[in-house]
């Protein structure tokens, strides 16, 4: 059991004007699987960095297990470490390399020998034990750093961008792997990347942060879901989420330039118009796949429709992506291919605006 | 065809220049001098050119009956034994201490420890000779200020050459810290840091982590260093011409003195090959012990 408490946690470099990180608060239960996502320089690495004891932390506490460490050292935190770089000790041999901190903290020889082997077999290494990290490719590297934080059997793991040296496929398999692992040692792990991707799919719950602010916490579905500001909308989700500058008139929404003019949904408009947005401007997001082309959609909702042009029309296999034009206003939807456009081509598309999330321009936190 | 041959020598036209000097200057003279070891050439050979005669390996059988020459070898192995592990050592730990700090203060010592070694070894010899003057010497007077003894620092045939040593040690850190230093920088972060993680105190990340990645710059210091050490010539040849009755004499100013004082050039030859000998037979057993560790 271990649980893991941010609270309150600002950092500030010595030689930085500004605060990397700030007012960073989350709490972290048993077992959980947390990403760190965000763009670069949020302060991802900051934040696990601190964690791991590897930076002060200038304001605020941390605490493990009710016990706030603060001014632990990192050894003394029992959190094992994965690093971007691998670094793993070149001059050292696989095993030894895995078992270097087991023998700093004066485990039996058998004893170290077990646990090496072990974590050597859940790998998938155990015949690269005498190899140098030099003698290993990329992904055989990631494993052993891997090893390397499994021996230790610390109940925390902190992994700061591990597969951005991969290639894209190794990417994917390590992924899969490491999400494998979770399941079966089941550590408390938070993990940073800025591949949202790689966030959604395998975090129990995803921190979105930006100039070291929280921007949202919650599972994949709910960020995705329900982002709390147009930032998390346009940053979870591939391709991204469209934007339009619209403003509400009765019940309807307006291009600034009279492109198009759609009909909002009933509850929709009652919390815009009780949150006083009639008449005002608002921003419109919409995600590519609730963008239709069918005619059913098209027959049942002719106030929610588009007339745009056809850009350029890829091809995914069972999806299409279609990158239209409307004035001076670029989006993407993405349709079944089966009602794949030519590109130039001239088309009505339907916005499902019961799945559109509506922002305050200003604020750019979430209306509806 | 002919496009082929051109290609072919091109390199060679730009290594020519470079070629031509080391074969005049180097390989020829070392050639010579060993022709010139196994004769009597001394200085009426010089002015008659018929007196020399090839006496086949009687130099290098004088060589070793020869007790001057004998405690001159036992002198540079002493120096050598003692200057060059203490060169590596001390270069290291002050590279490491310096490297430790980012501030205004490091960066002074590089240069305090640097300067030693730009400076000239004649001018800096002179100055030392004045510092361990055994009754005015600044050394000796601190030693008598703290109610210690004088030392005869150049006098005493025991005490000699380690002073001639501190010395040459002194000048040489500032060099080789440089190259270590270098080196540290180029040591990845992170190892420290998951060193740090896997619970590696300041010391043990020195012998774990640091030590092992500066292996390449240790090897190359310390082949650097001996060879230097076999030749220990400038400091005894300006502080104590070999003396205290000879305590101090080198290999390198035994040759100087029987070549170039006593005119005796094919036996001055003959002593300047056995060092020659002796630095390529050090510098291969170098060579061997690190290939060994590194396949080890
Ligand atoms: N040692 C440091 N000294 C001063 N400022 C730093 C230092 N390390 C990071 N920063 C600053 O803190 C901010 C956050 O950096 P951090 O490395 O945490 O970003 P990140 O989210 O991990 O980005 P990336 O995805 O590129 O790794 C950045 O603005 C960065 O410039
Ligand atoms: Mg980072």
């Amino acid at each position: 059991m271990v649980e893991l408490n941010l609270e309150h946690i600002y950092k500030k470099y010595d030689n930085a004007d500004d605060y990397s990180v700030t007012d960073f608060s989350l709490d972290i239960k048993d077992k959980e699987f947390v990403v760190f996502v965000g763009p670069s320089g949020c302060g991802k690495s900051t934040t696990i960095r601190m964690i791991a004891g590897l930076e002060d932390i200038t304001e605020g506490d941390l605490l493990i297990d009710g016990k706030v460490v603060n001014d632990e050292l990192p050894k003394n935190r029992d959190i094992a470490m994965v690093f971007q770089n691998y670094a793993l000790y070149p001059h050292m041999s696989v095993y030894d390399n895995m078992s270097f901190g087991l023998k700093l903290r004066k485990y039996s020889k058998e004893d170290i020998d077990e646990r090496v082997h072990n974590a050597a077999r859940i790998i998938g290494l155990e015949e690269y034990l005498d190899r140098k990290p030099a003698a290993l490719s990329g992904g055989q590297r990631q494993r052993v750093a891997l090893g390397r934080a499994i021996v230790r059997d610390a109940p925390i793991f902190l992994m700061d961008e591990p597969l951005s040296n991969l290639d894209a496929k190794l990417r994917v398999s390590m992924r899969a792997e490491i999400a494998k692992l979770h399941r079966r040692l089941q550590t408390t792990t938070i993990y940073v990347t800025h591949d949202q991707t790689e966030a959604m799919t395998m975090a129990d719950r995803i921190v979105i942060m930006k100039d070291g602010k929280i921007q949202q916490v919650g599972t994949p579905q709910e960020v995705y879901d329900n982002p709390a500001n147009l930032f998390v909308g346009s940053f979870i989700g591939s391709p991204a989420m469209n934007f339009f500058d619209v403003t509400l008139q009765n019940n309807r929404i307006l291009d600034r330039k009279n492109n198009f003019s759609l009909e909002v949904p009933e509850g929709c408009l009652k919390v815009l118009q009780s949150k006083g947005y009639a008449g005002k401007r608002l921003k419109l997001g919409i995600r590519p796949e609730d963008i239709h082309t069918e005619n059913t959609f098209i027959k049942v909702f002719p106030n929610a429709t588009i007339k745009t042009t056809v850009n350029v029309s890829e091809l995914l296999g069972a999806e299409s992506q279609l990158y239209c034009k409307v004035g001076d206003q670029e989006f993407i939807a993405k349709v079944n291919s089966r009602d794949h456009i030519q590109p130039g081509a001239e088309l009505i598309v339907g916005l499902d605006l019961n799945k559109g999330h509506f922002f305050d321009p200003e604020t750019e936190l979430t209306i509806y | 065809m002919k496009n082929n041959l051109m290609k072919k020598l091109m390199p060679y036209t730009f290594i020519f220049p470079a070629l031509l000097l080391l074969i005049l200057f180097s390989i020829i003279p070392i050639i010579i001098s060993l022709v010139i070891s196994f004769t009597n050439l001394d200085i009426t050979g010089l002015g008659n050119w018929g007196a020399v005669k090839f006496i086949g390996l009687s130099n290098f059988i004088n060589l070793f009956h020869d007790s001057l020459f004998l405690q001159a070898v036992g002198n540079t192995l002493f120096y050598v034994v003692i200057g060059v592990p203490a060169v590596i050592a001390l270069s290291l730990a002050i590279a490491i201490m310096i490297n430790f700090g980012q501030n205004r203060f490091f960066k002074l010592m590089r240069l305090v420890f640097y300067t030693p070694s730009i400076t000239n070894t004649v001018a800096v010899a002179v100055v030392w000779t004045f510092m361990y003057n055994p009754s005015t010497g600044l050394i000796n007077n601190i030693l008598n200020q703290i109610g210690l003894g004088s030392v005869g620092w150049l006098t005493d045939q025991n005490v000699a050459k380690i002073a001639l040593i501190i010395l040459a040690v002194w000048k040489a850190i500032g060099l080789n810290m440089l190259i270590f230093l270098a080196a540290l920088q180029g040591i990845p972060k992170d190892f420290y840091e998951a060193a740090e993680l896997d619970g590696a105190s300041w010391w043990q990340q020195t012998i774990h982590i640091t030590i092992p990645s500066l292996k390449f710059s240790i090897f190359f210091v310390s082949v650097t260093t001996l060879i230097g050490w076999f030749q220990f010539f400038d400091e005894p040849f300006v502080m104590t011409k070999g003396g205290p009755l000879g305590s101090t004499n080198s290999v390198a100013l035994f040759v100087y003195q029987n070549g170039f004082q006593q005119s005796n050039f094919g036996y001055a030859a003959s002593a300047s090959f056995v060092m020659f000998a002796a630095i390529i037979l050090a510098t291969l057993i170098q060579f061997k012990l690190q290939n060994k560790q590194q396949n080890g």
